[in-house]
């Protein structure tokens, strides 16, 4: 099994609090990483860290076997994040968002409308983005995972507004994505109804509350 | 792999710029007004006689661009940044100053050019002698890159601050003296009848130099204020 | 090349090496300082067309001078703290800019005194006035903008990277604002260009130079201090350090 996230004696502090330190994660390809904390542990910051969003204090990531800064572009090729703000423009419909990130991706959505039908959004395709619900903007935002050639998800709270049938829907195409060979990373507070083969728990606690 | 190509990414960065714009036309039509309206202030304060206007016309004009160019900034990289696009923009697989560069032009187009076709209503209402229109035109069309270049480092350093508009012209206008010290002396030239290459090639200079060296820094400030 | 550098990276290391320099710059700073000032304003001839208003250049020269140099040696702190990712140089912006900004106010305020025996006004337009002027601009914002993020490591680079784009700057405003005065030049003549300076008085100007070049390393050396103790708070030794 190839070594997808490999990151060594991460530490990160902000604001002058340890979020954590001296953290190892590891992650196959194929596997699924379940990072766990309570509110403000560091969960974020450990995604965006793996995702080259932010620099830790100490330790490096490497994806795929290489440090981020041998090349970058080759790094964020394989890589697809999405955090706490869904990237969608308000202004814009559910199709147009679809049609633009699937530029972004590089790929040409086949059939729009089928798509849109897979994550719940049919009929809903012509009205701008601002009028939808929270839950149906994160939809949009989550269409990505339907077309996205990339191997490594790295998924910050991604069942936040979704309804049970939209959780369901999401965990079917984890399991997809992995059985390819895909790996994930996710954060979240409800435990997992779906149980991938190679799932790891990782809780953060940030050090200092132990004291 | 994603296999998108940085030219595909930065189109369908622009396109998508291009597209929310169009949806709120208001932005773009709004600094417009506000020049045009600052600029008629300027015949009620000093009285409408030629000579008087007519000097100050070129002056009035840049500082008005500044002015309009300001008050459009914060605009630059908000949404962006609310919505969590401006994140996803990191992550493209395209180096961020070149998407730095391709947002810094469609500010131009958007804010920059609709200046320019502006300019000959305010030179008109600002009674500016016909000699001088075209190296008006000329100054402008060479500065407002400079503008858009220069807004998009501060707008970028301050998006996070969430109220960065006074912020945003302290940091902001010092910048831009140089480009209003030639661009009005080498219209107030023109005026005079004195040759004003020299100013327009230190112009175009500077335009280059900013067009090169902004990206750098607008790239920098995002990362900075993503996290 | 940068290796050498890299144990003060931790705050701790730099802290106590700015401790070991700091009793030394200030006490030079002070002799220095002493010197230049009593012989230039007491003991240096009086000039034969100013008078003894002239003597302000004892203070002016200098500050206007470290005003530019500071903003320089900022920018460098932002550069290296960028590209390096040295933490102490992110600390060095915040430290260096108030007293540039401090040396900058003062190369105005002793400018526009002097300015008013010369040219009858307190404020007059000159080019090495206005640059003065838009320099000190540059300084309040990046004070500004590092003081407007709650968390000092953002601030710290961002006001890095204006800082950098600033120093880009300030020769292109400096060129600007010199053309951009003789072109308007009209009566006024700018009494600060002397072509040549007697040697009684150009000896203690150049120690005024030294003493507060001596000065600005002091207060900048303390600042940093300051800025590192108070940054590594959470840390054990800092703790140590307070009780």
């Amino acid at each position: 099994m190839t070594m997808v996230v490999n990151a060594q004696q991460l530490t990160s502090v902000r604001a002058g609090r340890t979020l954590f330190a001296d953290l190892d994660v590891q992650v196959e390809a194929g596997g699924v990483l379940h990072v766990q904390g309570p509110n403000g542990a560091g969960k974020s910051t450990l995604l965006r860290i793996i995702a080259g969003l932010l620099q830790p204090l100490q330790g490096q990531v490497e994806l795929f076997g290489e440090p981020a800064d041998v090349d970058r572009e080759q790094w964020q090729r394989r890589l697809l994040f999405i955090g706490h703000k869904p990237g969608v423009k308000s202004e814009l419909t559910a199709l147009e968002n679809l049609e633009l990130q699937a530029g972004f991706d590089g790929v040409v959505i086949d059939d729009p409308w089928q798509l849109a039908e897979t994550v719940g959004l049919l009929g809903l395709e012509d009205i701008s983005a601002q009028q939808l619900s929270a839950g149906q903007q994160r939809r949009i935002a989550l269409a990505r995972l339907w077309f996205s050639p990339a191997p490594l998800w790295i998924l910050d709270e991604p069942f936040t507004a979704l309804d049970q049938p939209g959780i369901e829907l999401l965990q079917q195409r984890f399991a997809e994505h992995t059985g390819h060979g895909g790996t994930l990373i996710l954060t979240s507070h409800q435990p997992l109804s779906w149980q991938p083969p190679q799932l790891q728990q990782l809780i953060i606690r940030s050090p200092e509350a132990h004291d | 792999m994603i296999k998108a190509s940085t030219w595909q990414v930065v189109k369908t960065l622009m396109r998508r710029d291009l597209k929310v714009a169009l949806r709120r036309r208001s932005d773009i039509i709004n600094p417009l007004l506000f020049v045009l309206m600052v600029v008629s202030l300027f015949p009620l304060a000093v009285g409408p006689g030629p000579d008087v206007l007519g000097r100050i016309a070129a002056g009035v004009i840049w500082v008005t661009a500044l002015l309009a160019a300001l008050l459009g900034s914060e605009r630059l990289f908000r949404d962006d940044y609310l919505d969590g696009s401006l994140e996803q923009m990191i992550l493209l697989p395209v180096p961020l100053p070149v998407l730095a560069l391709a947002k810094i032009a469609i500010h131009w187009l958007l804010s920059g050019l609709p200046l320019v076709i502006l300019a000959p209503l305010a030179a008109l209402l600002l009674k500016l002698p016909v000699e001088g229109w075209s190296t008006l035109l000329l100054t402008l069309l060479l500065g407002t890159p400079i503008l858009s270049a220069l807004t998009a480092i501060g707008a970028a350093l301050t998006v996070s601050l969430g109220r960065g508009g006074a912020l945003l012209s302290l940091l902001l206008l010092p910048l831009f003296i140089p480009l209003l010290i030639f661009a009005a002396a080498a219209v107030e030239g023109a005026l005079v009848g004195a040759p004003v290459v020299g100013q327009v090639v230190l112009l175009a200079g500077l335009m280059v130099l900013t067009l090169t060296l902004a990206p750098l820094a607008v790239a920098g400030a995002i990362r900075v204020s993503v996290n | 090349m940068w290796r050498w550098l890299h144990p003060y990276a931790k705050g701790e290391a730099s802290y106590r090496l700015l401790g070991r320099w700091l009793p030394w710059l200030t006490g030079s700073a002070v002799l220095t300082m002493m010197v230049g000032l009593i012989w230039g304003l007491f003991y240096a001839p009086p000039d034969y067309q100013q008078g003894d208003s002239y003597r302000i250049i004892y203070i002016h020269v200098p500050a206007a001078i470290f005003s530019m140099g500071t903003y320089t040696a900022m920018a460098i702190a932002a550069l290296i703290a960028l590209v390096w990712q040295i933490r102490t140089a992110e600390w060095a912006i915040a430290a260096i800019a108030p007293v540039g900004a401090v040396l900058t106010f003062i190369a105005l305020f002793t400018g526009a005194v002097w300015g008013k025996p010369m040219w009858g006004t307190w404020w007059e337009w000159d080019a090495r006035l206005t640059s003065q002027l838009i320099l000190l601009f540059l300084y309040l914002g990046v004070i500004a903008l590092y003081h407007a993020f709650s968390d000092s490591r953002t601030g710290a680079k961002a006001a890095g990277i204006l800082a950098l784009v600033g120093v880009v700057n300030v020769p292109i405003i400096h060129y600007s604002v010199y053309w951009w005065n003789t072109l308007h030049q009209g009566a006024t003549i700018t009494k600060f260009e002397k072509p040549s300076m007697a040697t009684s008085m150009l000896i203690p100007l150049l120690i005024c130079l030294l003493g507060f070049a001596l000065m600005t390393a002091a207060f900048i050396c303390q600042r940093l201090r300051n800025e590192i103790l108070r940054q590594e708070l959470h840390r054990d030794w800092a703790q140590q350090e307070l009780n």
